[in-house]
């Protein structure tokens, strides 16, 4: 359950991770493989070199959705309905990998965001972020 | 038995040597009861938990997250051999304390992340994960004496 207080403050957080979207995004993949490298396996069709184009592209995208859920927290299953489907039918990413790369991303904004990053704000990023990996994994069956 | 490479040793020493126990220990246990409320089932006796503002002012939850801290001293000194070196915490979080060692992971996630907002972006991907090779080391050894 996320309070009104903890949406606005989700919002907030987001809007500043936009113009770094590609830093955010491709530093919490980083950090995922490099922590559970059994992570790669889903990645062996790109580059994931630190910081190369395909990281930095697929980091925004990340953040970029991340930001767009945020602004419609109510509506989250149908926001994310495509993104919903595409991760059911094509993806196919076991949802235990999920809280890896929530983990990753809630460490990226700590290390970014430092004091900012207080225990209230990582409380509602941690609900938010299962939240959206739920609808992610929604329709899986 | 657990490998460790050389970078990994020196990684996790070096985070070792810049803690300010008085301060992240506190942080991490303050955390762990804000952003994981039912973790809170486990300090009955710690007064008013009642909300972050609370947990944050509460000496009893600060005091603890420094012995928990100090607790992690012994882990790093014996890292050869972290499954032995606890057993006799583990039958204690397991016998005398009754927690579900899930929790302890979750404790770990928040040490993580009070660390990486300390260090900021000195907190490498290479060094978190051999931080996080270390806490999974010891969360497991904490939770192998539960029968």
């Amino acid at each position: 359950m996320l309070s009104k207080y903890e949406k606005e403050l989700l919002v907030i957080i987001w809007e500043k991770m936009m113009p770094v979207a590609e830093d955010i995004g491709s530093e919490s993949l980083l950090r995922m493989f490099t922590t559970f490298p059994k992570t790669k396996t889903y990645f062996a069709h790109l580059d994931i070199k630190p910081r190369s184009k395909q990281m930095l592209s697929h980091g925004k995208k990340i953040v970029y959705a991340l930001h767009e859920g945020a602004k419609n927290i109510g509506t989250l299953a149908s926001t994310l309905a495509p993104l919903s489907r595409f991760h059911a039918y094509q993806l196919r990413i076991d949802p235990t990998n999920f809280k890896l790369l929530s983990h990753c991303i809630l460490v990226t904004l700590a290390c970014h965001m430092k004091d900012e990053f207080t225990p209230v704000a990582h409380a509602a990023m941690d609900k938010y972020l299962s939240a959206f990996a739920a609808v992610l994994a929604e329709k899986y069956r | 038995m657990v490998e460790w490479t050389a970078e990994e040793r020196a990684a996790i020493q070096d985070i070792f040597n810049s803690l300010d126990y008085e301060d992240v220990g506190p942080k991490a246990l303050q955390r762990c009861l804000i952003v994981y409320p039912w973790c809170q089932r486990y300090f009955g006796g710690f007064g008013n938990l009642y909300n972050a503002e609370a947990i944050l002012s509460n000496p009893m939850v600060a005091a603890h997250g420094i012995v928990v801290l100090h607790g992690l001293d012994r882990a790093m000194k014996n890292m050869d051999d972290i499954k032995q070196t606890y057993a006799e915490l583990s039958v204690l979080h397991s016998e005398k304390l009754h927690v579900d060692p899930d929790n302890f992971k979750l404790l770990a996630d928040c040490l993580s992340v009070v660390i990486a907002g300390k260090m900021g972006t000195n907190f490498t991907p290479e060094i978190q994960a051999a931080w996080q090779k270390f806490l999974s080391v010891v969360v497991s050894a904490l939770g192998r004496q539960y029968h």
